[in-house]
């Protein structure tokens, strides 16, 4: 007979070992990428660099103030209309999931008031199925949309339609954890305030968000770190722009947009504008991943 | 004032299709304490959360029948101001967890929108921690969040956060079953001594515990109301063979 145990600590290390070593090689491609640009970009950067306007091809210089302005202004747009849509939406389906609290432990669950529910409900499971097929649509499609919709109609690209497009990618995020996180408070916690006599809206509103806030806000800053690189929904809605705009009804620069012309032009000097660029947003991305952390280290609430 | 405080009429609740109170027929005098006990599933939860109407926010649950809260008809009332009138307290201690002890006691006036001054809000506070036998032992933290409290004196911040509202009714779902000998002991005095001013409806497990501390005894049985009773009386005394194999620990 072979004892079985014989080995075990050996085969535990070998296995430590490979899942360490396949850990570390995901990660080489990011590594990779960070140093690169990092290294492509930051001899690129300067007060110049960040405080001016593009130059025409030919002269030496220019800089990316327009796109970070653009890029800025777009996203703060985009956030502002997807944080109360996907918010409410959030609220709604955590309400209606439907293992929540103790109904299934108080009631006597039977066929007939499960398929009760499962009728009433149509329209949480139409509305959960659309949110995950809407994380799942390519980017580009989404700028086809808007571009029907909000910028054919109106004879001109804008920074408005660019922000729709972005608010469209940034929505699944926040949905996805507004609806977590309430989940995860307490039924508890709801009753009491129900029964201090609350009223249903205002539990919501002052007990029950209040309590998620921590993962709403890391939703809502991952479907900004997310939405900041997107370039293909901006093609055809926010244009692009080689001056200074203010205007959310005209064309407008930004950061995605700008690295992707600069880096499929014919000019050496270009490109390094494209990596100063990517390394810009690449920082600003990794910025946001790391104040997300943090507020979720600080908000966190203890049940 | 009228002697009875909360009456009610061929009450039936219901979840969905199963019928968990059948005919219930009570009438509770002021200032006792009520005992509501029975094997688990037979109703004595449906039946305290039917007096606050928390029973119909469960989804399906249905109600048939009359409860009256001196004399007013609660099913004509508007169910957030009733909810105001009576306390309740749950099985797990459920304080809001983003909010001081402070801002815990006084959150029924603040979540419902009504101002009060700073000084209104002091004397409410402390007024409401002392009844609970609280404000002793919190009151140099009344500004810390009202988590880090022990699991009886969150209990006992929950009960304060009920007085505040100056309820006529305290319900209490089973308050105790989380906690340890020593802070059931001090629950149990406190709600002894809340008596005098409020009228309280507990719903218990522990047969010591109704025999401490109620004056009537209310024993349920598969959604009926089978003996009603002062405590002595069932206790001593039991008219019905289930309450009989109850108490004596024949089956429960």
């Amino acid at each position: 007979m072979k004892d079985p145990l014989r080995f075990r600590e050996t085969r535990n290390t070998a296995f430590r070992i490979i899942v360490i070593f396949f850990t570390l090689v995901s990660i080489i491609p990011l590594i990779a990428v960070l140093v690169y640009i990092f290294r492509q970009g930051i001899s690129v950067i300067n007060w110049h660099f960040l405080t001016s306007l593009p130059k025409p091809v030919g002269e030496i210089g220019g800089g990316i103030l327009n796109a970070i302005i653009g890029s800025t202004i777009i996203i703060v747009l985009a956030t502002l209309i997807a944080v109360p849509l996907g918010v409410t939406a959030g609220i709604y389906f955590s309400e209606n999931s439907r293992n929540k609290g103790n109904r299934s432990a108080r009631s006597g669950v039977n066929i007939v008031s499960y398929f009760r529910e499962l009728r009433k409900s149509w329209v949480y499971r139409a509305a959960h199925l659309g949110v995950d097929v809407l994380q799942g649509v390519p980017s580009i499609v989404i700028g086809i949309l808007i571009y029907l919709w909000l910028v054919k109609p109106f004879g001109r690209f804008s920074a408005l339609s660019g922000s729709v497009a972005l608010a469209f990618m940034m929505l699944p995020s926040i949905i996805k954890s507004t609806e977590e996180t309430l989940k995860l408070v307490p039924h508890a916690v709801k009753e009491a305030a129900l029964a201090l006599g609350v009223p249903y809206y205002k539990t919501i509103l002052r007990v029950i968000i209040p309590a998620g806030m921590s993962g709403i806000l890391n939703g809502i800053l991952l479907g900004i770190a997310r939405v900041s690189g997107e370039t293909a929904p901006l093609l055809f809605t926010a244009f692009g722009n080689p001056f200074f705009s203010f205007s959310i009804f005209k064309p407008i620069a930004s950061l995605p947009l700008i690295i992707f012309n600069y880096a499929i032009s014919p000019y050496e000097d270009w490109h390094k504008l494209a990596w100063g660029a990517s390394f810009i947003l690449v920082s600003t991305v990794l910025i946001l991943n790391i104040l997300t952390k943090l507020v979720l280290k600080k908000w966190k609430v203890q049940y | 004032m009228e002697s009875t405080i909360l009456r009610t009429e061929n009450f039936n609740a219901y979840f969905g299709t199963s019928h968990v109170l059948k005919d219930v027929n009570i009438a509770i005098e002021r200032n006792n304490i009520i005992a509501i006990m029975g094997p688990s599933g037979c109703g004595k939860s449906t039946f305290i959360r039917s007096i606050n109407r928390m029973h119909e926010l469960t989804e399906n649950a249905t109600t048939k029948g009359n409860i009256f809260l001196d004399g007013n008809n609660i099913y004509e009332m508007n169910p957030t101001f009733l909810r105001r009138k009576i306390g309740m307290v749950f099985q797990t201690p459920n304080p809001f967890n983003t909010m001081s002890i402070y801002q815990n006691v006084i959150a029924g006036y603040t979540l419902n929108g009504y101002k009060l001054s700073k000084a209104d809000k002091d004397v409410t506070v402390e007024e409401s921690l002392v009844k609970a036998a609280l404000w002793n032992e919190v009151k140099d933290n009344l500004h810390k969040k009202g988590t880090f409290l022990s699991g009886g004196q969150q209990q006992r911040l929950c009960i304060a956060r009920s007085l505040a509202m100056k309820p006529e009714i305290l319900l209490l779902d089973e308050p105790t079953s989380a906690l340890d000998p020593i802070s059931t002991s001090k629950i149990e005095e406190l709600l002894l001594s809340l008596k005098d001013s409020y009228t309280i409806i507990i719903v218990t497990h522990n047969m010591q515990q109704a025999g401490r501390i109620s004056d009537f005894t209310a024993f349920f049985y598969l959604g009926e109301l089978t003996e009603w009773n002062e405590t002595k009386i069932i206790f001593t005394n039991p008219k019905n063979i289930q309450t009989q194999n109850y108490i004596t620990g024949r089956f429960g």
